[in-house]
């Protein structure tokens, strides 16, 4: 096949190309080259990392010691923490902005908008993306979401405080920052669709000569699949926020039954509606969701591993369509969210069944990571220590997963901190551990300077530990019963005594936060102090290694690379190096393209 | 290639290693010494233990898997460390592998959904004959509870209705049909290992039975509002003869209120006002 298009794909890669800009703000503001787009995504995203962080730290305080006051908090948060002392109202709009922020506005940008952005044109040997312009705007369109969720926290009656998941009829009867929550994502789901768009479009029109699909690295086809995920769950996402949005505030009723009772008044316009339709939009979407935020940090993890063990990747065609696999599967798994929902009991049932076959993928990917290191020669740098958590972890989160599968046991769990442990197991034990390491790993390369990596370990070390400590234990709350999204558990006396668990919990949350503050310090000091990179510090195989670091304008000066082989050719026998880059011509003969994998 | 070396810290974590295995195989013959955070809440319903023994099946699969993995995964970690001369082993994978672990963790997935469906399909689809009727309204922030009387028939003036106070006798099964005048509940006995939603618009039947005399607390469990934390309530399970006792004081209190209140048209309009999620019910 790649012989054939060669001709056509080397006109096609022209498409991307647009001229090299010369004034300040067409350079760094509103530029239109993917490198600099994936920067400005990667600072958006880490900015509201910090923001959803430290609404966490809030969440966290109140649990640990419920109604003790916080008097700073009380002048800068006068309405919800008067003279310090949270409010219920305020506790709830910080979980529901904690998960949305971190969910919708720092893993989605940092995973897909930044490492997507940067990494996968130069990957595949693309000058640009496909629509540059488009590009710009993905960006721009998602700076003022940001903007409208954090605005949400100062309008009357605060921030959405339905939880992110906005359960219809709840959401439905909040304060205006609902309304608000509801723009916002509405906005930002229109950027990450133009974003899908703009991939797919990219992956499979502009691959380098050579390149074909199965030559790919990992990382891009994670990306490729991602982008299809987003392409196909947004929609439903975006239609139901417009009928939440119109029950709202055009009277209509898709969420709202008959017979409503607010606070002893009947609502004005309930009749005919569907409390669970909602659940089923929502969940039709938000588990595809999950996956979108967990592939792109399975494709880093699967770039890393292979380049720290000097070895190919273990099973490149398995892990390919697992991913397929799980993006497959991920559409007819939702109606596990709703096994307590009143959904009927039977389609539970189906639902378990379809949730149990999802694992299976998953673990077909851990056990290639598992057979990827062995018989490696492992170098323990920062990006690889980082890659090595996220499979440990998402070992973790895969495992814990099973017992909310099993509709039994999740009558008993469901909606209790087991489940706040799963998930932070998968999204921040998985997700965010992928990000460190894609950062860690593509640093160089985007800003020409290696980090320092003894603050890198130091950060991985304390960060690594902490974060067991404080969501281990949160199995064990949720093994106690201890609901979820509660201001004060210490009413019911069978979570009383959970309260010493919880403080403990809190304070190595602390310790966990403070320890981001090396990561932030080591990102913007290494800029300047770092060691120069030059083009392969880590004596990688992909194409982003084979150009300068940072890269020129449109990526390869010259020539576009033609792609001889797979991606990760390490320790390939006979040869001097034990690393043979793409692009590096055969040397006699060429050899069968059935080499390639097998 | 930056050198690095890290075996100490592996080394020293293969102590803590064979201390964990020894500690989950002697774990069975001490459950009752193990920390209370270890432990699931007492089993006050008859199906408790069924759910309960479905949780340690998979704590101990997902147990044992976790250890063997992640021993594995720092064994390699120890065993392939970098060092001067090594050079990784040149293979793409294993197509035997690949299929040994795609079959081994479907069968063990598969055979846990079925093991579990029998569990909840006797707790979920199967309403037990002969049991006390109970109808659960939520609202922010409290469970209306109301018993059929003495005609065994809802919606009729003997009705007996009580506010966030649920009694039933042990041993007897209690059928409950849930639901909501505003938004959604959840409707969470956690040592019964009871929780179903009570969703606006629907009713949702579930069932249980207490396999013990005491009292507890209900809870919430889908976030309702700003007093979410705050929609407690009370279970009593009485011995049969309490029961009835307490259902005799529940009905003279009941007739001495209506008395009080007001000649004829009362008793309607108590039961309109505490049945307002009725009409969004049919």
């Amino acid at each position: 096949m790649s012989t054939v298009a060669l001709p056509e794909r080397a006109h096609v890669v022209h498409a991307g190309v647009h001229a090299a800009p010369t004034s300040f703000w067409r350079k760094y503001i509103f530029s239109l080259d993917h490198k600099v787009i994936g920067k400005q995504y990667l600072l958006y995203a880490l900015a509201m990392l910090v923001v959803g962080g430290l609404l966490a730290t809030l969440v966290r305080y109140q649990l640990a010691w419920p109604g003790r006051p916080l008097p700073f908090m009380g002048k800068l948060a006068p309405e919800g923490m008067p003279s310090g002392i949270m409010l219920p109202e305020f506790y709830n709009s910080l979980f529901t902005m904690h998960a949305t922020i971190m969910i919708f506005f720092a893993i989605m940008p940092i995973l897909i908008g930044a490492f997507g952005n940067f990494v996968v044109p130069i990957q595949i040997g693309a000058r640009d993306m496909a629509f540059p312009k488009l590009n710009m705007m993905s960006f721009w369109v998602a700076v003022p979401a940001a903007v409208i969720i954090i605005w949400s926290f100062f309008v009357t009656g605060g921030a959405a405080g339905g939880g992110w998941t906005s359960y219809a009829p709840l959401s439905a009867i909040q304060p205006r920052g609902q309304t608000l929550w509801l723009i916002s994502l509405l906005i930002l789901g229109l950027s990450s669709l133009l974003t899908a768009v703009n991939f797919i479009t990219t992956i499979i029109n502009m691959r380098a000569p050579g390149m074909t699909f199965f030559r790919m690295p990992l990382t891009v086809w994670a990306l490729f699949i991602t982008a299809i995920l987003l392409l196909l769950a947004l929609p439903v996402l975006s239609a139901a926020l417009i009928m939440l949005l119109f029950d709202r505030t055009l009277g209509t009723t898709f969420f709202l039954p008959a017979g409503m009772i607010i606070s002893g008044q009947p609502w004005p316009n309930a009749g005919g509606g569907q409390v669970l339709l909602w659940q089923h939009l929502f969940w039709f979407f938000g588990h595809p969701e999950v996956y979108i935020m967990i592939l792109p940090a399975m494709g880093i993890t699967s770039e890393i591993l292979p380049v720290f063990s000097r070895k190919p990747i273990f099973g490149y065609r398995a892990m390919a369509y697992s991913m397929m696999g799980i993006a497959g599967l991920g559409f007819i798994v939702w109606g596990h969210h709703m096994f307590m929902s009143g959904m009927n009991p039977i389609l539970g049932t189906t639902f378990m069944l379809s949730t149990m076959v999802i694992a299976v993928p998953s673990a077909i990917k851990t056990f290639n990571w598992l057979g990827t290191v062995w018989g490696g020669d492992i170098h323990f740098t920062t990006p690889m220590l980082n890659a090595l958590s996220f499979v440990a972890m998402f070992v973790i989160g895969g495992l814990s997963g099973i017992f909310m599968a099993s509709t039994p046991v999740d009558i008993f769990i469901h909606d209790t901190y087991f489940i706040v442990g799963h998930i932070h197991y998968v999204l921040f034990g998985g997700s965010l551990f992928g990000a460190f390491a894609g950062l860690y790993y593509w640093y160089p390369k985007m800003f020409g300077r290696m980090m320092s990596e003894r603050w890198g370990k130091i950060h991985w070390a304390i960060t690594f530990v902490t974060f067991n400590l404080v969501f281990f234990p949160m199995h064990f709350l949720g093994m106690r019963g201890m609901p979820r999204r509660i201001y004060d558990y210490t009413q019911y006396s069978l979570f009383k005594n959970l309260q010493p668990m919880n403080q403990f919990m809190t304070i190595c949350l602390f310790v966990l936060g403070a320890a981001q503050i090396i990561l932030v310090f080591n990102f913007f000091l290494s800029m300047r102090r770092g060691k120069v990179a030059g083009a392969n510090p880590w004596h990688a195989t992909t194409l982003e290694w084979q150009t300068a670091s940072p890269p020129p304008h449109e990526n390869f000066t010259g020539r576009i690379p033609t792609v001889h082989r797979g991606p990760y050719e390490y320790s390939v026998p006979g040869h001097g190096s034990d690393f043979t880059p793409q692009n590096e011509t055969p040397a006699g003969p060429p050899p069968a393209s059935t080499r390639a994998h097998g | 290639m930056h050198k690095t070396r890290f075996p100490g810290a592996v080394r020293a974590l293969r102590p803590a290693l064979f201390l964990f295995l020894g500690a989950a195989a002697l774990a069975p013959a001490s459950a009752s010494a193990l920390p209370f955070w270890l432990r699931l809440p007492e089993q006050a319903s008859t199906y408790a233990h069924e759910i309960d023994g479905m949780f340690h099946l998979i704590m101990w699969i997902t147990g044992v898997i976790f250890v063997i993995v992640e021993g594995i995964l720092l064994y390699f970690l120890w065993k392939y460390r970098h060092r001067e001369g090594r050079r990784a082993q040149y293979t793409h994978g294993n197509n035997r592998l690949e299929v040994i672990w795609t079959i081994i963790p479907a069968l063990i997935c598969v055979m846990l959904a079925l093991m579990s469906r029998g569990i909840w399909t006797k707790i979920k689809e199967r309403m037990p004959q002969d049991a006390l009727q109970v109808e659960i309204t939520g609202e922010q922030f409290a469970w209306n509870f109301k018993y059929t009387g003495a005609d065994g028939k809802f919606d009729t003036p003997d009705d007996i209705i009580t506010l966030n106070q649920l009694h039933f006798p042990v041993g007897k099964p209690v059928v409950a049909t849930l639901k909501s005048k505003d938004v959604i509940h959840s409707f969470y006995l956690p040592e019964f290992r009871v929780k179903q939603d009570a969703v606006p618009g629907l009713k949702t039947r579930i069932w249980f039975e207490g396999n013990r005399v005491g009292s507890w607390d209900i809870a919430c469990a889908e976030l309702c509002g700003l007093g979410h934390f705050r929609m407690k309530g009370f279970v009593t399970v009485d011995t049969p003869e309490d029961f009835q006792k307490w259902m005799a004081e529940q009905v003279s209190a009941q007739e001495a209120e209506r008395q009080q209140a007001a000649p004829a048209p009362a008793p309607a309009q108590t039961q309109a006002s505490a049945d307002g999620a009725k009409g969004g019910n049919s």
